[in-house]
């Protein structure tokens, strides 16, 4: 099967370099949340998560995914390549060259990663954004790359995990980013049609097209804690209204607040929960009270009828 | 009639006639022909213009405020139209305008944007740009259209769904996902039709339909050239160049496979001939209408799917 690739296991991948680099000690960075001085290595070993705050900052896909998988280790599946620049955008920059920037920064092909394992003993697809490629936008690579790790997790009888990290569609592919609304849509559809779960992880940020697509249509809708998730732009409304926006708008807990997200978690609880889910989604029996699947004595059963 | 920038001098032609026109009562034989003469050369002009409007002339013409908007058409093409209202859960909203109606004979739920044509309209209908509320009364009625075996035919035309904090805490994304849901799982025919401006999220909503006709002069964007202007020039004053980069008219998104049909509108653009832009627009989801009716619903979701899930695959030569 020539879509799979590699079985890749963090360690290996830091000693051959890629996008993960050794971090050294001196460096440092401020949290955003309390400006506490924090190490970086403290910092990356904490999961990207302010230890004096718990402010969660963006986390690298790759690491993303080392952490989301058991034991690190899972697959990355390949997406058919798709048409590069079919509009020839240019605008101060030509888009190509926006492009090639960002494959050459990230070594990636686009603003998305699809990969399979288990997560908690359960089969799972994940397509995790790249946030650093180009702000993790979808055009048609991103939605060719939700299609195929729908059909995957379709084809293996997996979960579909998604993890957006985007400012919205591409506008440098116009109208055919667009069209990625419906066509994601579509993938979702076919793993919930095939009686699979299709879990949304909302990460920091989760905005425009992508929010308003396959982002909301989710059996389970988990955020991460504080993360950005909205359709407009927080600047585009203020102009619209010309008000100051509320506290704490389009984060998280404001959406569950509102009733659009089920769970807000803290990162480093995120695969207990996510393993949770998926375990009683997909009827896995176990759990330490069994106490129902037993034959109930006769004395004990209720007398009310219903 | 707004006077577009560069309809200034057709508009002074024609500003001439409605002139002679009147001196003409008075009795003068001569300027009939004078008439005639001037307006030949309006129409050339007209032509000279309106064939080869640039992408951001047809962004003006695609808003002109004087176009057949959403509830032009329905009052002359929907008979015993009956408009239905709210969302059952918290408003009704006045930018997608939804109802039953009889379109050619054939009873169907009509679902579209109004932006209204002065400022008490304009202000009921909130511009066009709907709320949650509006994308979830237009889930409804695919619903009902569905239970029914109603084709539905839906009329584009907004700036967008509405950037609001009410929207936003009301779920507009999740109301535009659910909507573009509905549209590819109905088992009924849906006709789009982009009348005017066929803005992002808030369009694609109600458009994902089996036929997506598009006038010739409306635009259809995943950004207003406006905001794809400041945010990758930092300069809405660029907009012009975003409007060409983004190739949203009619005719790119044919090539691009996008859309299916192009409506051709009156010389000089819908808002010159209203009448006849309504009739062409009539006769196109006529057969638009027809041809899907030999479908049976099975194919008709197929078909509706696969062709979404192909976009982008055409290339644009
Ligand atoms: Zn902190």
């Amino acid at each position: 099967m020539s879509w799979l690739t590699n079985f890749v296991r963090p360690k290996i991948r830091a000693l051959v370099g890629g996008p993960k680099k050794e971090i050294p000690d001196n460096l440092w960075e401020k949290c955003p949340g309390c400006s506490t001085m924090l190490f970086k290595r403290e910092l990356e070993e904490n999961l990207n998560v302010c230890r004096a705050c718990g402010y969660h900052m963006r986390l690298d896909v790759v690491r993303r995914l080392e952490i989301l998988f058991d034991e690190g280790r899972y697959r990355e599946i390949s997406v058919p390549k798709v048409l590069v620049d079919p509009l020839k955008f240019r605008d101060q920059k030509k888009y190509i060259d926006r492009l090639k920037d960002a494959q050459n920064k990230t070594k990636r092909q686009d603003a998305i990663i699809v990969a399979e394992g288990t997560v908690g003993g359960q089969k799972v697809v994940a397509a995790a954004f790249d946030f650093a490629f180009m702000g993790g936008s979808m055009g048609m690579g991103v939605g060719e790359a939700i299609v195929t790790g729908a059909r995957r997790a379709v084809a293996t009888k997996s979960a579909f995990v998604v993890f957006p990290a985007s400012g919205g569609a591409r506008m440098q592919e116009g109208a055919l980013s667009l069209m990625q609304m419906p066509r994601t849509i579509i993938a979702a559809d076919e793993v919930k049609a095939a009686g699979l779960p299709y879990i949304v992880v909302l990460t920091d940020p989760t905005t425009g097209g992508v929010t308003a697509s396959f982002a909301m249509v989710g059996d389970i809708h988990i955020a991460e804690r504080g993360a950005q998730i909205g359709f407009a732009g927080a600047r585009v409304i203020e102009n619209t209204i010309r008000e100051t926006l509320p506290p704490g708008f389009q984060r998280s807990e404001y959406l569950l607040d509102h009733g659009m997200v089920d769970i807000v978690t803290e990162r480093k609880n995120l695969n207990e929960t996510l393993t949770r889910v998926l375990r009683l989604l997909r009827k896995d029996k176990g759990g330490k009270n069994n106490f129902l699947l037993g034959p109930v004595p006769h004395g004990a059963r209720s007398s009310k009828r219903i | 009639m707004q006077v577009l920038d560069f309809e200034q001098s057709i508009s002074e032609l024609e500003t001439k006639i409605e002139e002679l026109r009147h001196l003409s009562d008075g009795g003068r034989v001569n300027i009939a022909d004078e008439i005639a003469k001037l307006q030949v050369k309006v129409e050339k002009q007209l032509h000279q213009v309106y064939d080869k409007l640039t992408p951001a002339q047809k962004v003006q013409v695609a808003r002109h405020p004087d176009r057949p908007h959403c509830l032009d058409y329905i009052k002359a093409l929907v008979e015993d139209f009956t408009p239905l209202a709210g969302d059952r859960l918290f408003a009704d909203d006045q930018a997608i305008i939804g109802g039953l109606g009889r379109f050619s004979g054939q009873p169907c739920v009509i679902i579209g944007q109004e932006r209204g044509h002065d400022t008490e309209s304009r202000i009921k209908h909130n511009f066009g740009m709907a709320k949650p509320e509006g994308y979830r009364k237009a889930q409804r009625l695919m619903d009902m259209a569905n239970r029914f075996r109603l084709p539905v035919i839906t009329l584009v035309d907004t700036a967008g769904a509405f950037p609001g904090v009410d929207a936003e805490a009301r779920g507009q994304a999740e109301a535009i996902a659910r909507s573009i849901e509905k549209c590819l799982n109905i088992n009924v025919p849906l006709i789009a039709c982009v009348i005017g401006e066929g803005g992002s999220g808030g369009a694609i909503a109600i458009a994902a339909g089996d036929r997506v006709l598009m006038l010739e002069h409306a635009i259809y964007s995943v950004i207003s050239p406006e905001g794809c202007a400041s945010i990758l020039w930092r300069s809405a004053s660029q907009a012009a160049d975003a409007a060409a980069a983004l190739r949203l008219t009619a005719q790119d998104l044919e090539q691009l496979g996008i859309i299916d049909q192009i409506i051709p509108e009156p010389l000089g653009g819908a808002h010159r001939n209203r009448e006849e832009m309504i009739a062409r627009v009539g006769n196109a989801i006529g057969e638009a209408l027809e041809e899907l009716s030999r479908y049976d619903a099975k194919t008709l979701l197929n078909n509706r799917r696969e062709k979404y899930l192909a976009m982008g695959k055409k290339s644009v030569s």
